[in-house]
Parts: structure tokens; C-alpha cells; sequence
């Protein structure tokens, strides 16, 4: 715990940050176009849904990171509530808009996907719309924390809401497996192995790396600017104070 | 026990002489039901097809309604402070002004709703299972909606902020209530429904009042 600590300290994170940040943006930049490029060309055409599959190369990731986002947020927002870090509260605010991002661009993907496949935008299964809430989630969780002058209330406040929100993730994840619906159920991570073919595995895998990469570097990016931001109000609020 | 059963009294009795509210949400559950069959057209297949639904949402949305002065009226005249420097633990005082917002809100639309089935057209056989569903599921519905209602207090607009951070929780109880009744109405297996709505209930009951206890603290701070 002594480590986590040391690492709370704004100044010392933002010095960490600056050297971590190049490499996730590197690891974001190479890993997506290998990803795309394996995806696009290396990858086989499904037998039964043709090229269209290859939307699984977007969905699948943007989806985990819908989930992971919030787990992250959630798990933040206790830390933020348990132990009071200033960095954790800005961490959670931060992964916010991201979550939301990537949970919108699985809804979007999975719709353009269900069209050609199941002959409709959208279904009212159990994991769509656990996904849709999920979205309302994320987005009640902003509209929270831009709803309070003070900003210290607004974190409490919605750490709390986030916390509260986390019983959805495992609806979500567990969805296909207690409800008969039409999205297909897990098929990479599961107790008996993958039973996905490696020549699809690996693009999906390297897509997933890509996409976490990135959340990596928009999440320190926007800390970042966040930390710089509070600097500046605080020594406005001195100049204002003839400090 | 005995300042649970004094702030339930104290918020019963509150809600009973200013007298309007408890009235208020019975109204607009029964006008938001009526607008349906104006709505869609009263054609008797439609509107019993779509009774239990209607009804439903009509439910959570007057319910929702109803939230906003749960804490709001005891935070904003500095009773709220009082209830927290007392020996009550904050979850109590949750748990107490849930049980007077169920009795205020929750019991009215309950013995509404038999009336509004009725004008829905809905088929005879749906109406205890919807009496018994509306039961297991409107104190969950007050349960989760005291969370928002403390995580509120304080900010600006509130009312539309409330809706939605409720809401999305209150979807679950939406699709097995519904599901119970439609269930009943057809002929098919219901129990498994109402079990869950009890697990919901009984899960809420055991959660929330901490969740709701530490958005009060927070916005007293």
C-alpha cells in the first residue's frame, strides 16, 4: 500500500506519466495497424457470415473496454471514497467519457453488424440492453459530477452512483450465459479454452491490445490536463486573493 | 426500533396533513395510464395486449416523481442535520423514510392499479399476479430511488438528474414485473418472476440503505 502512496502524489504521477505516455501512444499507433492490417487481409472471411465478420475486429474490443472502463471507474471511485486519493477521483472522472465512448461504439458496431446477420438494428436481448444500460449509466455519471458547484461534493456523490452502478458488469457479462439470446455467448474466454480459430484470435487479441493502449493514453492525456487545469484555477484564486 | 417506528410516524404524519402529495402521484399514475388508450387508439386486443407494460412504467415514472421531495424538504429546513447528529445510524433514518415514501406512494398506486387494469381492458387473470408483483417490486423501486435521491441533494436541476441516475436501475424490476403479469395473462410459468422481484427486494433492502446513508453523509458534509 506504502508504493500505491508514493504513486498519489500529484507531482510524482505527473512525472511518471509524461514518461509512460509516449510509450502507450507508440504501443496504440503499431498495435492498431498491425491489428487492422491482420484483421482486413490476414484474417480468413467467416464460412457462414463472409467478409461482414470482420466488424468482430472493432466490436469485440470496444466492448471489453465498455466494461473494463467501468470496472476501472468503479473501482477508482472506491478508492476514492475509501482512502481519499486525489488522483483516484480524477482517474474516475477521467475514464468516464472513454467508458462511454467505447461503449457507444459497441452498440453502434453490433448494430451495423446485426443488420446483414440477423436481419435487424437491434434486438431487446438481455445483453443489448444490459449494454444500453450500461450507456445510461456512464452518461447519468457525467451529467452527476457537472452537476455540482463543488467539485469535492461532485466526486462523493459520484463515486457513490458508480458503485452503485457496478452490479450491471456482471449482468452484462454473464447475460448470454443465463438468458437463451440472440447474441452469440462467450467464445474467447471460457473455462473449457478459446473456441476461436487462432487465425481470428490473434487479430482480435492484438485489436484488444490497441484498444487498451489507447485508453491508456487518453486517459493519461486527460489526467494529465486535469491536474494542469486544477494548478491553474489554484493560482488564479491566488492572484485573485493578492496572494 | 422505537425511533424507526417515531420517523415513520413523524413522515406519515407529515405526508397526511400537507395531504396533496400522496394524491398527486395517484393522479398523474392515473392519467399517464389514461393517455395510452387515447393514445394508441382503444381498441380492446391492443390495449390488453399492452396493459401490463403501460401500467408498469406508469409505476416507475410516478414513483420517480414522488423522489425528489424524499430527502429534499428535511435537507433544505436543516432537519436532516439533526436526524444525522442523533444516535439513529444514518441507514436507519434511510430505511424510515423509505418505508413512509413506500406507504405515501407505493401503497396508493397498488390500490390504484387494479382499477387501471380494468380500464386497460386487461384480462382478469393478470390482476393478483399484478397486485402481487406491484407489491414485491414498488419497495425496491423506493429502495434504489433513495440512493438518488441523497446523491441529489444539493445540485442543480435536480428532478431531471434524478430520472437519470433511477432509472437505468429500475429497468430489471421493469422486464420481470411485466413479465409475471404477461406470464399469468398466458398461461405460462410466473413464479420464477416474482421470485426474482423478491430477490431484487430483499437485495436492495440489504444494499442500499448504506449507499443511501453515505450519499446523506456526503451531501451534509
Amino acid at each position: 500500500m506504502a508504493d500505491l502512496h508514493r504513486f498519489a502524489n500529484p507531482t510524482r504521477f505527473l512525472k511518471l506519466a509524461g514518461y509512460i505516455q509516449p510509450w502507450a501512444l507508440a504501443v496504440f499507433l503499431i498495435s492498431l495497424s498491425v491489428g487492422l492490417y491482420m484483421s482486413f487481409f490476414t484474417a480468413p472471411a467467416d464460412y457462414q457470415q463472409g467478409e461482414s465478420a470482420r466488424i468482430m475486429y472493432v466490436h469485440v474490443p470496444a466492448a471489453w473496454m465498455a466494461m473494463f472502463c467501468y470496472t476501472i471507474m468503479a473501482l477508482a471511485s472506491a478508492v476514492s471514497l475509501i482512502w481519499k486519493h486525489p488522483l483516484a477521483d480524477v482517474s474516475a472522472r477521467s475514464t468516464a467519457p472513454v467508458g462511454a465512448a467505447f461503449t457507444f461504439l459497441a452498440l453502434v458496431t453490433g448494430s451495423l453488424w446485426g443488420k446483414p446477420m440477423w436481419g435487424t438494428w437491434w434486438v431487446w436481448d438481455a445483453r443489448l440492453t444490459s449494454v444500453l444500460v450500461l450507456l445510461f449509466l456512464y452518461i447519468g455519471y457525467m451529467a452527476l459530477q457537472g452537476a455540482f458547484d463543488d467539485r469535492v461534493r461532485a466526486a462523493k456523490a459520484s463515486a457513490i452512483l458508480a458503485l452503485v452502478g457496478f452490479v450491471n458488469v456482471p449482468i452484462i457479462k454473464f447475460s448470454v450465459d443465463w438468458w437463451n439470446t440472440l447474441h452469440q455467448p462467450a467464445s474467447v474466454v471460457k473455462m473449457s479454452g478459446s473456441s476461436i480459430h487462432p487465425s481470428m484470435l490473434w487479430p482480435l487479441l492484438i485489436m484488444a491490445i490497441a484498444f487498451k493502449a489507447y485508453y491508456v493514453w487518453i486517459l493519461l492525456v486527460r489526467m494529465r490536463s486535469e491536474l494542469v487545469a486544477n494548478k491553474v484555477r489554484i493560482l488564479r484564486l491566488k492572484q485573485v486573493h493578492g496572494g | 426500533m422505537k425511533q424507526f417506528a417515531f420517523l415513520v410516524r413523524r413522515d406519515l404524519s407529515l405526508a397526511f396533513r400537507q395531504g396533496m402529495d400522496s394524491l398527486m402521484v395517484v393522479a398523474f399514475f392515473v392519467i399517464a395510464v389514461v393517455l395510452f388508450p387515447l393514445g394508441v387508439g382503444p381498441e380492446p386486443g391492443t390495449l390488453a395486449r399492452i396493459s401490463s407494460g403501460v401500467i408498469w412504467v406508469a409505476a416507475l415514472l410516478s414513483a420517480m416523481l414522488s423522489l425528489e421531495r424524499l430527502f429534499q424538504t428535511d435537507y433544505e429546513d436543516g432537519s436532516l442535520e439533526l436526524l444525522a447528529l442523533s444516535s439513529l445510524p444514518m441507514e436507519v433514518t434511510v430505511l424510515a423514510k423509505v418505508t413512509a415514501h413506500w406507504i405515501t406512494t407505493g401503497l396508493p398506486l397498488i390500490i390504484a392499479a387494479p382499477v387501471l387494469a380494468v380500464l386497460m381492458q386487461m384480462e382478469t387473470e393478470g390482476f393478483v399476479i399484478l397486485i402481487v408483483a406491484l407489491l414485491l417490486g414498488t419497495p425496491s423501486l423506493s429502495l434504489i430511488g433513495a440512493v438518488g435521491a441523497a446523491l441529489i441533494l444539493g445540485s442543480r436541476r435536480g428532478g431531471v438528474l434524478l430520472s437519470l441516475l433511477v432509472l437505468p436501475l429500475y429497468i430489471p424490476i421493469l422486464i420481470f414485473g411485466v413479465s409475471a403479469v404477461d406470464g399469468a395473462i398466458g398461461g405460462y410459468e410466473f413464479k420464477a418472476q416474482l421470485l426474482i422481484l423478491s430477490g431484487f427486494f430483499i437485495g436492495s433492502l440489504a444494499l442500499t440503505p448504506w449507499a443511501g446513508a453515505a450519499g446523506l453523509r456526503q451531501a451534509l458534509e
